[in-house]
């Protein structure tokens, strides 16, 4: 049986197609899952798709943290299952208080469209696993709010305890440390600004994002109990 | 008793605030000098029916923080008073 993932869907998310494609091209079963459901139903991973939640009203995922579906995403985030957000979806993810800080509005208010250059920090993340540290990953970035903020405690926490899975070689949006990308303490739920999967074809300009979303779907596997 | 309620969401001391400081570039070159420290937030008004001014002020505080403010970035002033009714 092949791994199952649920993918969140709020009214006005607008990356859920993409991340199911992409999960079926690498070989696994994807669903997607709206938000108004109190279950996630047989996931063996979750993906909080890019997109604009509830139309980013009061602040982007201020309103969607309330959706049923988060409390079922809290649970299985709890129990160590792997949850990624994507974009709107580490907004959502840090409104929920299941990633630490804030995204704001980028430095010189600018949108910011196009690849960047990410460097992947650490390995040990269940979007990180078959990356190598040190490799620079072309993925693209879109997005108004992707300005990292958080308290200095907190962004010493991330760092000494290797928190940061991804930097910009180039900082595109004024992210303290230049971070593009984060996990919890359990390093099971991670959010990150970039797109990986916009970058899974040659069609696409980039094929980087496959080994951030093949991690995900080997993370998914061993959630699943599937032998490896 | 019905409460007319202003919540006023400010960013935090120390949090970069790219609106204010863009609008503060901008004014001298409209000819308005000497302005500084301009800052960005939003104002949220609504009316709330609660028994009495500290009952209600309590019910905004919680609000503030666990929905109109990130208390990550964000900081908030409550002013409240009772409804004005209208006259007969």
């Amino acid at each position: 049986m092949a791994t199952n993932v649920a993918v969140i869907r709020f009214p006005g998310t607008n990356c859920e197609f993409d991340v199911v494609e992409v999960v079926q091209q690498l070989g696994a079963q994807a669903q997607i899952v709206f938000h108004d459901e109190p279950s996630l139903g047989s996931a063996d991973a979750v993906v909080i798709a890019g997109g604009f939640a509830h139309g980013d009203y009061l602040r982007p995922g201020a309103i969607a943290r309330f959706s049923p579906v988060m409390e079922a995403v809290a649970s299985f985030a709890q129990s160590g299952g792997p949850v990624v957000g994507i974009c709107n979806g580490f907004q959502v993810l840090t409104e929920a208080n299941l990633l630490p800080g804030a995204l704001q509005k980028n430095a010189g208010l600018k949108f910011r469209c196009g690849f960047t250059e990410l460097r992947v920090e650490n390995s040990n993340s269940v979007l990180t696993s078959e990356a190598q540290v040190g490799e620079i990953l072309s993925i693209p970035i879109n997005h108004f709010e992707g300005n990292y903020t958080c308290s200095s405690e907190t962004l010493a926490e991330l760092q000494g305890e290797d928190r940061v899975l991804f930097r910009y070689v180039t900082n595109p949006n004024g992210s303290v440390d230049d971070i593009a990308g984060i996990c919890n303490e359990g390093r099971n739920v991670v959010g990150l600004m970039p797109h990986p999967e916009r970058a899974c074809h040659d069609l696409l300009g980039s094929r980087d994002g496959i080994v951030l979303m093949s991690s995900l779907l080997h993370a998914a596997g061993l959630n699943a109990g599937l032998p490896n | 008793m019905m409460f007319d309620v202003v919540v006023e969401v400010r960013l935090r001391a120390g949090i970069a605030d790219p609106q204010g400081a863009t609008i503060e570039r901008a004014l001298p070159a409209l000819g308005f000098d000497g302005v500084t420290g301009v800052s960005v937030g939003k104002s949220i008004r609504f009316s709330l029916q609660a028994a009495d001014e500290s009952a209600a002020h309590a019910v905004v505080t919680d609000l503030c923080h666990r929905f109109l403010t990130n208390p990550v970035i964000e900081d908030s002033e409550i002013s409240l008073h009772p409804a004005e009714v209208a006259a007969h």
